[in-house]
């Protein structure tokens, strides 16, 4: 789960992190009124969900009124990768000095948690990191929710070379780890840390990405969730116990695990079709999933054929037929339903639809070939 | 042979008295796995499909000197099981459970190091031996006993590529579901190096998907210390890549996650890679002649 910059900010100030003062605004008063008790420069900033939005223009630099209101409108107006931006966020303008890169994340690789930090914090950081590696600090957490006093000194002394910075920056960087810990955190980044011409220091930029699996224990987290950035079918898919990813083809598919789910598609592929979605009814065989999984596929109007493709081990396949008899009787299944079901209770979801008059294949090749040629004749 | 677990499995079913666990209790007992003890905490005295109930895996393991556990606890307790398999020495853990915190798999992770312990998930299908002993929820009677050792990521998945393995006559010696999440404990290259070992496993199908670089790792190994002969399928080419915000990421890894990229390193590595798990079966027929 994904929060804004504002809102990790909110996070930030509440342990302890210095941040630059500043308010959302939605509107050119309310930003007016920001303004007022700041005062000029300040810097706009979109509050957008998705990376990109300083070359999408969403970050200006407002020197007076004038600018004021013309970027904000400016911003207001933009969509960047889609989205709409609702709210600005709206800083007093720093007098910069020294820009860092820090950030803590988990390395799935080395299956710990480690925390990065760069002495050329920026746009650039990736650049950075595939150029010139050596700028790019790393200490793992061992396991721990605390970094190795050990190391600590000489880490410190790596990203920031002068002893007088040291001492606020690390103080800074511990605050992170405690925040990523006690947050359930998959990613807490600071681009840029920054130090002013005053010698103060301020998170300028916040990034904290959740656990999904951890929310059940962040319920304060868990309100923060912007609804504005789940797609409509995929978010009500989700609470309907399905995972659902929309495509732009025409083969619609309902298949039980991820790896069957997408293994199916990459063979609808193969064979010259278009897989409309990813869905995955998931483990347990409850009926009113294939009822819920083909509404929210028939909701796509480029679907021309529907293969199920189901290999029953915790899904029982005669759970599965009970679910495709239910939704022919309450909803209209306007496009070919092309069906495969093998595994646990096979048998009897056959009796079960021997007299619906459905396609039925024994295999999954034999199952797809035929749902995209029944998709293309359309 | 086979890896991991044989006629000599004595298992240890944690959260037995739950939904899942009594019902996959029953489906191994009827596979023929020796499931010898439960554990539920406050429910020890009481029995489930005729096996005892236990109030820890310390009390189980002392009374009826079981070696392996299962779990399928929910994921805000997972974490504590695993911790009590792992105080009490079980040599192997299956966690099936799904939606365990990352962190709290780290660490997990972290206390197994430096001990010959033995992680199978989470998030994971188990694992089988055929015709000895089953240990999860994958369907017993899809498998048949042979030569070929299969691992994957996935849990449908491995069933389909089992399937068609045993539709062609061709048995299989062991067959490990790894688990769909980030974090793991044993992973493609744990399961490949067993089975390299393992005498009575003639060649491997590996079942990958994008995502993480377990399938680079894998090939590295196959190609500097694998003699039997890999073949293997990776699912995802069509998938929509993940949205992504932050640079760390991108520092920390080496980047390329995609099912091209993963096919590519298999093949240079010796791999036989299919575009469809049908085709699996008489590929790895035509590699053992």
């Amino acid at each position: 789960m994904k929060i804004h910059e504002y809102q990790a900010i909110e996070l930030f100030r509440h342990a302890g992190i210095p941040v630059a003062g500043g308010q959302v605004a939605e509107d050119i008063d309310e930003a007016q009124d920001i303004v007022s008790t700041l005062g000029f420069p300040v810097v706009l900033k979109a509050q957008v969900l998705v990376g990109g939005r300083g070359k999408a223009g969403g970050v200006k630099l407002a020197k007076d009124k004038i600018e004021l209101e013309k970027y904000f409108s400016e911003i207001k107006a933009l969509r960047i990768k889609n989205y709409t931006v609702e709210k600005i966020l709206i800083v007093k303008a720093l007098d910069i000095e020294r820009e860092f890169y820090v950030a803590l994340t988990v390395d799935n690789v080395k299956d710990d948690v480690v925390l990065i930090a760069s002495s050329a914090g920026g746009v650039d950081i990736e650049e950075t990191a595939k150029k010139s590696p050596e700028k790019i600090h790393k200490i793992y957490m061992g396991g721990q929710k605390e970094v190795d006093p050990q190391q600590w000194p000489g880490f410190l002394r790596q990203v920031f070379p002068e002893p007088n910075l040291q001492a606020p920056a690390g103080a800074i960087l511990q605050k992170l780890v405690q925040v990523f810990y006690k947050l359930d955190c998959s990613l807490a980044e600071i681009n840029p840390l920054v130090m002013d011409k005053k010698g103060r220091w301020f998170a300028a930029d916040a990034k904290i990405n959740f656990d999904d699996n951890a929310l059940f224990r962040q319920p304060e987290i868990q309100k923060l969730i912007d609804f504005n950035y789940e797609e409509p079918d995929e978010l009500e898919a989700k609470q309907k116990g399905l995972s659902f990813v929309k495509m732009e083809g025409n083969v619609g598919c309902i298949v039980n695990g991820a790896g069957l789910a997408m293994a199916t598609m990459d063979v609808i592929k193969l064979f010259g079709g278009e897989p409309a979605n990813f869905l995955d009814v998931g483990g347990s065989s409850n009926p009113e999933k294939v009822l819920n999984a083909l509404k929210i596929i028939l909701k796509n109007k480029n679907v021309t054929s529907i293969l199920i493709n189901i290999f029953g081990g915790i899904t029982r396949c005669d759970d599965i037929a009970k679910g495709i008899l239910e939704a022919r009787q309450q909803i209209k299944i306007s496009v070919p339903l092309v069906i495969r079901l093998t595994g646990t209770n096979e048998k009897e979801a056959k009796e079960l639809l021997s007299g619906a008059n459905l396609r039925m294949f024994a295999t999954m090749r034999e199952a797809i070939q035929e749902a995209v040629a029944l998709a293309s004749k359309i | 042979m086979s890896i991991l677990i044989d006629e000599n499995t004595r298992l240890i079913v944690q959260g037995i008295t739950g939904r899942d666990g009594s019902f996959h209790t029953q489906k191994m007992l009827e596979y023929g796995t020796k499931v010898v003890a439960g554990v539920t905490p406050g429910k020890g005295g009481q029995s489930v499909h005729g096996v005892p109930v236990f109030n820890s895996v310390k009390e189980a393991k002392k009374m009826t000197e079981a070696n392996a556990a299962a779990i399928y606890v929910p994921a805000p307790f997972a974490k504590a099981a695993m911790l009590e398999d792992i105080d009490a020495g079980i040599e192997l853990i299956v966690c099936i459970t799904e939606g365990i915190p990352v962190l709290d798999m780290v660490g997990i992770k972290h206390r197994l190091k430096g001990t010959s312990i033995h992680l199978n998930g989470p998030n994971c299908p188990g694992l089988i031996s055929p015709g000895k002993s089953k240990v999860g929820i994958l369907p017993g009677h899809i498998h048949r006993p042979g030569s070929i050792g299969v691992v994957s990521r996935s849990g449908t998945l491995t069933y389909e590529v089992v399937y068609n393995l045993t539709m062609s006559g061709i048995g299989q010696s062991s067959c490990v579901g790894l688990g769909g999440d980030p974090i793991i404990g044993m992973r493609f290259i744990d399961i490949l190096k067993l089975f390299e070992a393992d005498r009575d496993t003639k060649g491997v199908v590996l079942v990958g998907e994008i995502g993480g670089e377990d399938e680079q790792q894998a090939a590295q190994f196959i190609s500097s210390s694998m003699k039997k002969p890999v073949v293997g399928f990776i699912a995802g080419k069509t998938a929509p890549a993940g949205k992504r915000m932050g640079h760390a990421g991108a520092i920390i890894s080496s980047g390329d996650t995609t099912a091209e990229t993963k096919i590519k390193v298999l093949r240079a590595a010796g791999v036989e890679v299919v575009d469809s798990p049908d085709e699996i079966p008489a590929r790895i027929q035509q590699k053992l002649k």
